[in-house]
Order: structure tokens, then sequence, then C-alpha cells
């Protein structure tokens, strides 16, 4: 559900569900398309939101299996806070879902992708990680 | 948001299309793999992947299109992707999918490159 916490931001909470990731990429897009950012730079926020999302739902091992996103509007961009209440987890140590065969070429390796997507689509990532659950901070400027 | 997953195939003689619909995450990752795994065992070693219906992909998507290269590099095959938005084809660049499968920007020109 999603709530308007003042008058520049709003606060949606999702379950840890199969394509939740999607409710949050969409109103990201209603946002971001009233900040009058460009189309590409729309997707690329919806990219990052997915692999934010999808970090959570794979790593936090959070036992009320939700995440709270936060957008902020702000006069120089759009923020982002993605929190999840888990385990916490290094960016050093991560693994990733599916494992198959390895990877037939080491530079085109199959896992371990998502934080180095959001990083380079955002324009600053922030991430604390710790017992009490992980927060990603990230923000999209309003360059042109 | 409503996900509607659809993979259509088209296959010719020399080469297949496979064109997805939706978003490109395990799910529908899955069924495509399962598609072009189905028409590599029948022979097919060209392969073009149209994403111009896709509008997101996550990296478990992107992960799985990888693994279809690679069965097709082991039947010495060639996978060429067309219909990348930019951020998709700025994506596949940084996971080097782009030295290992060709980018096109449409499906004509993808089938002409094999």
């Amino acid at each position: 559900m999603a709530t308007t916490i003042s008058n520049d931001q709003v606060l949606l909470t999702i379950p840890m569900r199969p394509d939740m990731e999607l409710a949050a990429a969409q109103l990201a897009s209603v946002i971001a398309e009233s900040m009058s950012f460009s189309e590409e730079q729309i997707e690329e926020i919806q990219v990052a939101l997915i692999e934010s999302c999808i970090n959570a739902f794979e790593h936090s091992q959070s036992p009320d299996r939700q995440v709270i996103i936060k957008y902020i509007m702000r006069t120089d961009g759009l923020e982002f806070e993605i929190s999840d209440q888990g385990v916490g987890f290094s960016p050093e140590n991560r693994t990733q879902r599916r494992t198959s065969k390895p990877d037939l070429h080491p530079e085109m390796r199959k896992r371990g992708w998502g934080l180095e997507i959001i990083h380079a689509l955002m324009d600053s990532v922030d991430i604390m990680s710790g017992e009490n659950g992980t927060t990603i901070s990230m923000v999209k400027s309003k360059t042109v | 948001m409503a996900n509607k997953l659809d993979i259509q195939i088209r296959a010719e003689r020399q080469y297949a299309v496979l064109e997805t619909a939706g978003y490109l995450n395990d799910a529908l990752g899955e069924k495509l793999s399962k598609k072009a795994l189905e028409l590599i065992e029948k022979g097919y070693t060209q392969l073009v992947i149209n994403l111009d219906k896709t509008a997101l992909i996550n990296s478990i998507g992107i992960s799985i299109l990888i693994e279809i290269i690679e069965a097709l590099e082991e039947r010495e095959g060639t996978l060429n992707f067309c219909g990348l938005s930019a951020t998709q084809e700025r994506t596949f660049r940084m996971m080097a999918i782009a030295k290992y499968a060709g980018i096109f920007p449409d499906e004509k020109t993808a089938i002409a490159n094999f």
C-alpha cells in the first residue's frame, strides 16, 4: 500500500512475493514522470529499483517478509530508500540466486550483477547493512 | 501492473526468432530458455531473441539469457539480440554479453548478420 507521508514523500510497503518489485517500479515511473524525468532515466530508475527489491527478497531473510520503499521527491532529483529488516549482507560476500553450470566466460558471469547494475544506473548509491536490516539509498539526479 | 508473459517463435530453415513479451524475470526467462533449448536440440544454431516487447529485464532474466548464449556456443552457434532499449543495451554491454552475442536494432538486421 502506498502512503503519502508528506508533500514530497511516498511510502510503499511490498511483500516479498514474486513480481512485487514491479509494483515498486511502476510507482517510481509515475513519480519520475511527474517530475519530468526522461523516458530513459525512468527506465534506469525502474531497473535499479527492481534490483534493489530483488536483493532484499533473496538475501535479507527478513522475518516480516516485507520491503519498505520511500520515494523522496527533491528539487534536484528523486531519492529512494529501500529497506528490509533482515540479517544484513556484505556486498563483498553476496551470492546470487539460481546457480547453474559454471560460467563459460568469467567476464560474462551469471551471478552477482545486481549491485553493479544499481551503481551503473543511479547517480549515487549508499548501502547500510547490519544485524537490523539493510537500507539501500539511491538518487537519480535531475540533470539534463 | 499486469505482467503478461509470452513467447512467439518464428522458425525458418536457417534460423529461428524468439520474441518475448512482458517482464523478463525468472518466470519468463525459464520459458524462454526451454523454448531456445528445444530449438537448439532440433539443430538450430542461429537464434534471434527479439526483446522489443519486453520493457523491463532483471538480472535473473539476464543470467538465463547468458545460459542460452553458452548453450549455443557449445554447438558453435550464434545468438543475436534485437529490440533492446538504450538501458538494456548499456546493461548488456556492461555484462560483456555484447562480446559473445550480437546486438542489433531490429529483427531484419539481426537475421542479416548471422
